[in-house]
């Protein structure tokens, strides 16, 4: 793979996890479990829309093939996304919905703080962009995880269920294939162990004060949504996202 | 039409009469939008930035900034979007914050954080909500009901005096 091959396999998976996150987000657009939590959950799914449309430019202009962002998000079939199975994880429960939104938040924050020193200038920007959005972000879901787990007995048992169900997809990000490698031998990505010893540090530190137990770094971790490897879930995602383009393909407003 | 003439302080002065779609009251420059505008050759460019960057504001900015200045004689433009440096509330010109508040929105009351200095910025307790004051009757007695409000750049807040709740557009 060369190098530019490889640069857009990491950009297009920026661009996907935003997207699928997104689009789970979206789907609880008027079904919050308070109106406030409504508000907050679109427009998180907002701005992650909005830095998917930075990433997916970007990865369609590197690949050089004419694909823009619409075709990149709307034509193509699972196999081709690049997402990590963390954010294709069922918005099951409001506890797990948040958990799953506290682990990416807290993952996607120090990335993007690893990406502000990027090598590709880029990528710095949108990094840059991204940053503030997802700062505010991970304030709200952390202050969320302390108040549910640290809220009532049952508040507390669906949160602990909730961090032990999503745990074994927290560790796929961590865990640097050929592509990632080679971005951080460019300096284009932020190595990983400072990366991964920020995020076990923060979920601890949340954790201890919500009075929830942290499950091991060291356990067994599930992986392969970064190669295309992805649960059946992440179809029924995409039929429902793309259902449009699929039903009158290369449809226009 | 050609407008050799005109130089970028009337361009500037142009767009100053553009309102932000979503905020009537504040303009694309008071806002902190506009980031340059120059002359290459003849050609108009004006160099815009997102404020949110799902903002469907955007679309709808840049292409009213387009028409009015097309609508002044300026045919030959051209409309750059710059990511880095990102937008901040800092950039919003003290004539946009009192028109915000005129208009019942509490404009952003301290420096948005600095982007360097975010490491302790997601600790908890490291941040505390800003005191904010009620646009309706200015008392600082006032609380946070939502972190977000009906678009990104706003939260809700409800004034604990007079009752009154209200938007606060947020640092940034």
């Amino acid at each position: 793979m060369d190098a530019n091959t490889a640069k857009f396999e990491y950009v297009l998976r920026q661009g996907d996890n935003a997207l699928i996150l997104s689009q789970q987000l979206s789907q609880l657009c008027g079904k919050g479990p308070a109106l406030e939590e409504d508000m907050a959950l679109t427009n998180v799914a907002l701005d992650l829309l909005g830095q998917t449309r930075m990433w997916l430019t970007y990865a369609g202009e590197l690949e050089g093939q004419g694909r823009d962002e619409d075709r990149l998000a709307f034509h193509r079939d699972a196999n081709a996304y690049r997402n990590v199975l963390l954010v294709e994880q069922p918005n099951a429960s409001y506890a797990e919905t948040m958990m799953r939104q506290f682990f990416f938040d807290t993952w996607h924050y120090f990335l993007m703080q690893g990406l502000l020193k990027s090598t590709d200038s880029r990528i710095a920007e949108i990094a840059e962009k991204s940053l503030k959005e997802v700062t505010y972000h991970l304030r709200r879901s952390g202050d969320l995880i302390v108040r549910l787990g640290d809220g009532t007995d049952v508040s507390h048992a669906k949160m602990q269920a909730a961090a032990e169900e999503l745990w074994m997809y927290t560790g796929e990000v961590f865990i640097y294939d050929d592509i990632d490698n080679a971005m951080v031998e460019q300096g284009i990505a932020p190595p990983v162990d400072g990366l991964r010893a920020a995020f076990f540090e923060h979920v601890s530190e949340i954790f201890a004060e919500a009075t929830l137990t942290m499950p091991s770094p060291e356990a067994w971790m599930q992986r392969g949504g970064k190669q295309g490897r992805h649960s059946e879930r992440l179809g029924y995602i995409l039929a429902e996202m793309q259902f449009l383009q699929r039903a009158y393909p290369g449809a226009e407003w | 039409m050609h407008a050799p003439s005109v130089t970028p302080d009337q361009v500037w002065s142009w767009l100053g009469e553009v309102p932000d779609p979503e905020i009537p009251v504040i303009s694309v420059v008071d806002l902190g939008i506009v980031r340059d505008v120059a002359f290459d050759g003849d050609e108009c460019v004006v160099t815009i930035t997102p404020t949110y960057s799902g903002c469907p504001a955007m679309q709808v900015i840049s292409d009213a900034v387009g028409e009015a200045l097309r609508a002044r004689g300026l045919d030959k433009l051209r409309i750059v979007t710059q990511l880095s440096p990102a937008w901040t509330t800092d950039w919003m010109s003290e004539t946009g914050k009192a028109a915000l508040k005129g208009y019942g929105i509490a404009p952003p009351v301290e420096q948005a954080i600095d982007i360097s200095g975010l490491r302790g910025g997601v600790k908890r307790g490291a941040f505390k909500e800003p005191e904010v004051a009620c646009p309706n009757c200015g008392s600082k007695h006032t609380q946070l009901t939502s972190q977000f409000g009906s678009t990104p750049c706003k939260a809700l807040y409800k004034c604990l005096d007079c009752r009154e709740p209200f938007d606060y557009f947020k640092c940034h």
